[in-house]
């Protein structure tokens, strides 16, 4: 349907740390031949054979990236039946970050969530009787990168962000104001005051810009959190978890919070564990506001893992935990099945939700890691579709929308400088608001005509 | 008991704005047509402000013009004073306005009308719809005449059970004391036609020799009148015109006002209805913009044969005794005799969601509406909708496709467009900002983006036809040799940009890039220019729009090619959107609300997200593959 290039991160199925940066539509191969250096030779891309793999560096122009194998596939014989690029590296996330940005710089576009998927479906890659989870993933991918982008946007960034919005729709109203009823609403030296509002936003967004790449804003993976009583078992649960895969891409202490975060890699999902060690250390206190606490981590998770001591009785703590999982990617793991237990599978099997599971473990052991695994695998993938890129993808579609109104505000700049009507202004100012708009999963539908009314006393 | 029966091909019920285009669109494709009204004599009548045009507006009534329509033509004929509003800025924004002489242009308009072959002129109030199995047969009258037709079109305007309000006085009428048509709306109830209640208002008229306009300020016409009508010729415009006067509120205004609130119908819950919140009362000003310590009063002539000034700013619902003392507190009109007062009108509408893009009911064929019936306000919105509506009933009764304009070729589109897919709480009122790809939606270039439609359908003949498409080959040469024209970086090109106070050149530049300048422009280089042929000046505007803008206008229409890309893809009607099950809930149900007609409209509801979208194309393209296998 669409024809434009569009670029995002396919993690490889594997714990090898690759990661792959695909590319697909027309303009895949000369988005690649801006920015890749062979090591040898000096042949473009562009002009070799269709399925070649090569060897050389990303650069962004003159700075180079990561050293990279770029593999090369032609129209129709790739995923989406476009032209298609596909860039592995092995840096781990950060590099691979940095070269999808470079794409994008140099003319791909994000992919929407699902997009991939979307065009190998409507191009005919992807056989009929898969229609339905094509549908399911798209709908899910929307929805987990819509979740995840509006957690990393929590509280103060996103009131910035908010507050950068109204300020333009405010012009923008302003102006069409005065387009619609001339004669009430002069427009008359606006271009000054204008240009003040224009050059404050553009430095506010530029600040937004520059703390995403300081990481403040990141948080990439599954957002998963461990919870359970103390003593369940939950840290040899972790230690078990990193222990088996080597593949641990960093260590994060906690920022504000005295929690212990941990990425790992497992089956090609990465996951940020945050173990919910302030309940252990406030079992002298009271019992209540670990729970208190629990809850807090519980609410931003994207998946939980319960983990309970399966050798004593449930209690009322229990309960109030279990009912936080309700409508939750949650996971109760019944441990310590090396001793006697008490509590048992059946116990849980009112409770049981489709996006849930119920597994006896001993993590001491080992015994039952395999169907953890398993059920995780379950609950991000769908059939052999995953939705795993998104948690990667994220930050790079938020700063790609922050640079895209920067650029449009540069561009009202401009327009004012060159001494254009007004009417052109209100063009590229909406543009950014669509933009800022992206960031938080608005879209503009009647904002500009409620503020119009609201703001502007118009009409005969 | 007896009674009359008739056949016609279509009916169209109403002669206000909508209903004249309509039955003049039927009639001229040579449809029986007749068309009812309740009184001859309102034939389109303009019951509040006396312009036609104004900011977007303007476009309207040339895209009128362009599709063969007659609005434009009937106030160029009839107008008292114009002006092209927005002028100093850009040329997306530039907007007609005329003031109207009120009679001459309900006159002229009936001439036409009564002039006009195939055309019948009926004074009678329709209280009933014919609708047999989904499709309407006709209509019958109050005096129980019965009048079969292929199709119907109602433009029934502000009539449907209304009522107007003047402080505690209610009077079941329509507009100025005409009679109200109040069998109609149940009518349509019975039918399934979900309706709405709708208000809106208007200031009072003053005798101007009550005024003292040495208090106010002088508002004139432009000194080149610019018709409305691409078939007028400019020359036969250029008349004397009438001023209009510009005066303020003041607190001691506002004082009043507030002190009355409590008897304005519209504040103590008197009335029921919506208001357009982009034509405020005066109450509503005052309350809304506290802040404000005075608002813009337009005095405006009704006409050349009568005294009445139009009091623009000031309507109300406020009650007689509170209205003289309002308006006599203006600077002015210390001494105004009221000859007609404020009043408030409430009427039945429709909720538009029921049509089609074609202005057809969804649910009952053959059934048209435009206008006010359908939920928008203002003159132009009432012509734009209703010679579609006329157009598109006429080509239901000759069996063939409807004409379907979109938002990327015109503010009707949008205007339809909007009306279908959103939420309306209120009188829709036509605005610039409201049309996404407004640099190509200019009222400069409505015969080049709307004739040939007008052509298609049949109402634009074949020599205006084929004048346009000479005029788009002028432009598009002359825009080509603009580009290959080079100017030297010499002496006398130096000169020349030295006396525009413009950069000099370091290179030799092409003759567009220098018109690309903001501080430059076509005409300029009549002496620089030696090969420049000699063209008309509608051409000459369009090749500076066009090279001046360039940059702009190819990306709006880049915008328009991703648009159009979504309209194409066609949704089935009567669908049940719960059988996708990835649809999210909301999205299922507004989409069964609304059973748009493209993906494109489907993704305008508010409800519906990208993503939701996405899933309808890969649904759209699961059926189409079932299909072949």
């Amino acid at each position: 349907m669409k024809t434009d290039t569009i670029a995002a991160i396919a993690t490889a199925m594997s714990n090898s740390g690759i990661g792959i940066v695909r590319i697909s539509g027309s303009q895949s191969f000369s988005v690649i031949d801006r920015i890749y250096r062979p090591k040898r030779g000096e042949k473009k891309l562009s002009q070799e054979k269709s399925h070649t793999i090569h060897y050389g560096y990303i650069y962004d122009g003159e700075k180079m990236v990561d050293e990279v194998m770029v593999l090369l596939m032609k129209a129709p014989n790739s995923y989406t039946t476009e032209d298609t690029v596909e860039i592995d590296c092995h840096g781990g996330t950060l590099v691979i970050r940095r070269i999808l940005e470079t794409v994008l710089k140099y003319g791909a576009r994000a992919a929407e969530p699902g997009e991939f998927t979307k065009r190998a479906f409507l191009n005919g890659r992807i056989d009929l009787s898969q229609a339905e989870s094509v549908m399911d993933v798209i709908q899910a991918k929307n929805q987990f990168a819509l979740e995840s982008s509006l957690k990393q946007l929590q509280g103060v960034l996103y009131q910035r962000i908010q507050k950068l919005r109204a300020g333009v729709l405010h012009e923008i109203a302003f102006i069409e104001s005065a387009l619609d009823d001339p004669e009430h609403v002069s427009l008359d030296g606006y271009g000054e005051k204008l240009m003040k509002v224009v050059k404050n936003s553009a430095s506010e967004i530029n600040k937004l810009i520059k703390s995403s790449e300081n990481s403040t804003l990141l948080k990439e993976g599954i957002q998963t959190v461990i919870v359970g009583k103390p003593n369940a078992g939950k840290s040899s649960l972790l230690n078990r978890l990193v222990g088996k895969e080597k593949a641990i891409v960093t260590d994060i202490a906690g920022t504000t919070r005295d929690v212990l975060e941990e990425q790992i890699s497992l089956n090609g999902i990465t996951l940020q564990i945050v173990d919910t060690a302030g309940i252990r250390d406030t079992v002298d206190i009271v019992e209540k506001i670990g729970v208190d606490k629990a809850k807090e981590y519980l609410l931003n998770a994207d998946l939980i893992i319960y983990v309970v001591d399966a050798s004593l009785p449930l209690d009322e703590n229990d309960r109030e935990i279990l009912e936080l999982l309700e409508n939750r990617k949650a996971i109760v793991l019944l441990n310590k099945t090396d001793l006697k237990t008490v509590v048992e599978v059946s116990d849980f099997a009112e409770r049981l939700h489709p996006n849930q599971y119920i597994l006896p473990v001993s993590a001491k052991e080992g015994i039952g890691l395999e169907q953890l695994e398993e059920a995780i695998t379950n609950l991000f993938f769908q059939g052999e579709l995953s939705w795993n890129d998104e948690v990667f993808i994220t930050n790079v579609r938020q700063k790609a929308s922050l640079q895209e109104a920067l650029k449009s505000l540069e561009l009202v700049k401009e327009s004012i400088e060159a001494g254009m009507p007004e009417d052109f202004y209100s063009i590229d100012l909406m543009n950014a608001y669509e933009e800022l708009g992206n960031l938080i999963g608005e879209s503009v539908g009647e904002d500009l005509v409620n503020e119009i009314f609201s703001k502007f006393c118009m009409g005969k | 008991m007896p009674s009359v029966t008739e056949n016609y091909d279509v009916c169209v019920v109403g002669a206000g704005h909508a209903g004249c285009e309509a039955a003049l669109a039927c009639a001229r494709l040579g449809l029986e047509t007749i068309i009812f009204t309740i009184s001859i004599e309102s034939i389109a009548m303009m019951p509040c402000n006396p312009n036609i045009g104004g900011s977007s507006k303007g476009h309207l009534v040339r895209e009128v013009d362009a599709l063969g329509g007659q609005m434009g033509i009937n106030i160029d004929k009839t107008f008292i004073q114009s002006k092209m509003l927005n002028q100093s800025k850009g040329p997306a924004v530039h907007s007609l306005r005329a003031q109207a002489d009120k009679e001459a242009y309900t006159h002229q308009m009936r001439k036409t009308l009564e002039n006009t072959d195939h055309l019948t002129l009926r004074q009678a109030e329709v209280t009933e719809l014919i609708i047999e199995e989904g499709m309407v047969k006709g209509v019958r009258t109050f005096s129980g005449g019965t009048y079969y037709s292929k199709a119907v079109v109602l433009c029934t305007g502000t009539y449907l059970k209304a009522r107007c309000l003047c402080g505690d006085m209610v009077n079941p009428t329509g507009p100025n004391g005409l009679q109200a048509a109040n069998g109609l709306s149940a009518s349509l109830m019975e039918h399934g036609v979900e309706l709405f209640r709708f208000k809106t208002g208007t200031p009072a008229r003053i005798d101007k020799r009550s005024i003292d306009f040495s208090k106010m300020e002088e508002q004139f016409g432009d000194e080149r009148v610019v018709p409305f009508s691409f078939s007028t010729d400019p020359d036969t415009v250029q008349i004397d015109q009438v001023s209009c006067w510009l005066t303020y509120t003041n607190e001691k205004t506002h004082e009043i006002i507030r002190n009355n609130l409590d008897r304005s119908p519209l504040f103590s819950g008197m009335i029921e209805g919506t208001g357009p919140r982009y034509c405020p009362s005066i109450e509503d000003k005052v309350v809304k913009f506290a802040d404000k310590n005075r608002h813009q009063v337009f005095i405006e002539p009704e006409g050349l044969y009568t005294n009445e000034m139009y009091v623009g700013g000031m309507s109300s619902s406020l009650p007689e005794d509170v209205q003289y003392e309002m308006y006599r507190s203006v600077p002015g009109l210390e001494h105004a005799k009221i000859v007609r007062n404020a009043y408030a009108i409430e009427y039945d509408c429709i909720n538009p969601r029921q049509l089609k893009s074609s202005l057809e009911f969804k649910e009952i064929r053959g059934l048209f509406s435009g206008g006010q019936f359908n939920g928008s306000s203002g003159y132009e919105e009432a012509a734009g909708q209703g010679l579609v509506a006329g157009i598109n009933a006429a080509m239901y009764v000759k069996g063939k496709e409807p004409m379907i304009l979109d938002r990327s070729e015109s503010y009707i589109g949008v205007l339809i467009d909007d009306l279908v897919t959103k939420e309306n709480t209120e009188p829709y009122r036509m605005m610039t900002s409201r049309a996404e790809y407004r640099l190509l939606l200019r009222q400069d270039n409505a015969d080049l983006r709307l004739s040939r439609r007008g052509y298609e359908v049949g109402l634009i003949s074949q020599e205006r036809y084929d004048q346009i498409v000479e005029k788009e080959r002028q432009i598009e040469k002359e825009v080509d040799r603009i580009e290959h024209v080079m100017m030297g970086a010499n002496g006398r090109v130096q000169e020349f940009l030295e006396q525009h106070k413009s950069a000099s050149l370091k290179t030799a530049a092409s003759l567009a890039e220098l018109i690309r300048r903001p501080e430059l422009c076509y005409e300029d280089f009549v002496q620089l220019d030696e090969n420049r042929p000699e063209l008309p000046d509608d051409v000459i505007e369009q090749v500076n729009i066009h090279v001046k803008y360039e940059g702009y206008i190819q990306r709006q229409k880049k915008q328009v090619e991703q648009f159009k890309k979504l309209e194409k893809k066609k949704l089935p009607e009567h669908f049940d959107y719960g059988k996708v099950k990835s649809l999210r809930l909301e999205a299922q149900q507004k989409l069964n609300l609304y059973q748009p007609q493209s993906v494109g409209q489907a993704s305008r509801i508010a409800g519906v997200s990208p993503a939701d979208i996405s899933v309808l194309l890969v649904y759209l393209e699961q059926k189409k593959r079932e299909m072949e296998s």
